[in-house]
């Protein structure tokens, strides 16, 4: 209870400050506008454009076409990142290639993908899926390989010696020993997924549908800044949805499980 | 918890082994060079005996338990269960760990049944019975759905040991179970330990480096000396069972053993 009320008095008090200084608490008598609406725009202004878009269905409907891409990126991007995480944990000779490899592209900003995601596929929506999964599946596969490579060899050493094939501990002893790390990964995969969309879809338009990041984008071309603030609004939106109703319970409740909690 | 009384014919095996190994070599390469954990040792275990090995840290006492239980192989010479060579690790011969090594995913139960699934014949109505027996077997059948994080040391310890004797192995092979445990719930262990090994009839092979300790559970104790690993001794312990580590004639027999494993620590130096 403590800690919504921390967060909730931190929130308003930073919308307050906000309307402040862009005028929307004239009507109360303080008016200490500093900046006009096209370098900040007001609150009253970014709410007013979500309402209005809400009510006549264009969010909802971008939401849906970019959920859909970042679910399908980022499930791709697990299919093909957890197994070769797991073979880069196993096999030397993986780590050595494909390891290395995934180390340096982790690095690379996905965005630099999308000139030549552009040029191999087209303004289509393969191009956009293209730079999801390259900003996904790197993490996902190192931190699949790092998670299975702490877990205590006396896991699998106890297992073989109850009698567990090697295939039957790697699905029964290793797969779950190293949960919480594999986790941990999709949690950072899907972050950077999502960071990776809103790049692709600021860069690209794709006639099969007109995606949130989009709107950012013709936000900035027609000088809409409420346009641009709300659509960032709702980017982040996403991204604390997904961390407190997806990812965190399920890390807490592996946590408590194997007894790792912090807490 | 009479329900978890011996009920099920599995039950009423009474599998056990005897152990040959053969002039077994063995040795590592470190960093400083290679380190002959064991030259030429042979031993010969009966039957239902419980044995321990005895001495310090690098006399290859857990190299030569990790052999016998197939999960190491020896560079020459070789270890035989019932007379036939022992290739890779089996349920015959089960491992209970320094560590408890229990699963932190599985509750207590799902832990003790982890070695009884990969058992075939059995049923999991069955499996449930046989993993309820053992946990009553070491006084945790209160705990049967307690996660492991939640259990103290010496609980761990006993969940392990239910879950490396629930297969029912010929042979039952302790990697210093109890070093990492309290002087308290040692005690109460070994007299838990000595009443298992009464009632399922195993050969026992355990590993320690404290005497007093060998000397309460063993048979027969080994004395192995370091660089390169030997056995150089071995004492037949002829007392009564069952036996108090606090009982004055084991302390004596300890000291006579713990002076003659100073004198090969010694002339190792």
């Amino acid at each position: 209870m403590k800690t919504l009320t921390q967060t909730l008095l931190f929130f308003v008090a930073l919308i307050i400050l906000w309307a402040g200084v862009t005028g929307d608490l004239a009507f109360i008598g303080i008016d200490c506008t500093l900046w006009s609406p096209y370098v900040l725009p007001s609150p009253s202004l970014v709410a007013q454009y979500l309402w209005d878009n809400t009510v006549n269905g264009k969010l909802p409907l971008s939401m849906l076409i970019t959920l859909r891409r970042l679910l399908i990126g980022y499930l791709i991007g697990l299919v093909i990142g957890v197994p070769l995480g797991m073979l880069a944990a196993r096999f030397h000779v993986v780590r050595n290639t494909i390891g290395i490899l995934a180390l340096g592209f982790q690095g690379l900003p996905s965005v630099c993908w999308v000139p030549l995601a552009c040029i191999w596929f087209g303004q289509t929506e393969a191009a956009l899926l293209f730079v999801v999964i390259m900003g996904t599946l790197w993490s996902v596969l190192l931190s699949t390989e790092n998670g299975i490579r702490s877990v205590p060899p006396i896991y699998a050493r106890a297992a073989r010696t109850m009698g567990s094939s090697p295939l039957h501990t790697l699905i029964f002893v290793t797969l779950p020993a190293s949960a919480p790390f594999v986790v941990s990964g999709m949690k950072q995969g899907w972050a950077f997924a999502w960071r990776s969309l809103m790049a692709a879809e600021i860069y690209v338009s794709v006639i099969s549908g007109f995606g949130i990041g989009q709107y950012l984008h013709y936000g900035r071309e027609l000088q809409r800044m409420h346009q641009v603030v709300g659509v960032m609004f709702i980017i982040i939106l996403v991204g604390l949805l997904a961390d407190k109703l997806l990812f965190s319970p399920a890390e807490s409740w592996l946590h408590r499980r194997w007894g790792t909690a912090r807490d | 918890m009479n329900t978890a009384e011996n009920t099920h014919p599995e039950l009423h095996e009474f599998p056990t082994a005897s152990l040959t190994v053969e002039h077994v070599c063995k040795s590592f390469s470190s960093q400083n060079g290679v380190v002959q954990a064991l030259d030429d040792v042979s031993i010969s275990i009966r039957e239902g005996e419980f044995v321990c090995f005895v001495g310090p840290s690098g006399c290859g006492k857990s190299t030569l338990l990790n052999i016998i239980a197939g999960l190491e192989k020896p560079d020459s010479g070789r270890a035989l269960i019932n007379g036939s060579p022992i290739e890779g690790p089996g349920r015959d011969r089960l491992v209970m760990f320094q560590e408890h090594a229990l699963f932190p995913w599985l509750d207590v139960t799902g832990n003790v049944m982890f070695g009884l699934k990969q058992k075939p014949n059995l049923t999991d109505k069955e499996r449930l019975e046989v993993a309820k027996y053992y946990l009553f077997l070491v006084k945790m059948d209160h705990f049967a759905h307690a996660n492991i994080h939640e259990l103290s040391g010496g609980m761990k310890q006993r969940v392990a040991l239910a879950r490396s004797l629930a297969p029912n192995p010929k042979i039952l092979l302790m990697d210093e179970p109890f070093s990492a445990l309290d002087a308290m719930t040692r005690e109460q262990l070994y007299g838990d330990i000595q009443d298992i090994w009464r009632k399922r009839k195993k050969t026992i092979i355990f590993v320690t480096h404290n005497v007093r300790e060998a000397v309460c559970l063993g048979d027969r104790v080994l004395l192995f000396s370091p660089h390169p690993g030997r056995i150089r001794e071995e004492f037949e312990i002829g007392l009564p069972r069952p036996r108090n580590i606090n009982d004055p004639a084991l302390a004596d027999l300890s000291r006579t053993i713990t002076s003659a494993l100073k004198g090969y620590s010694s002339e190792a130096d």
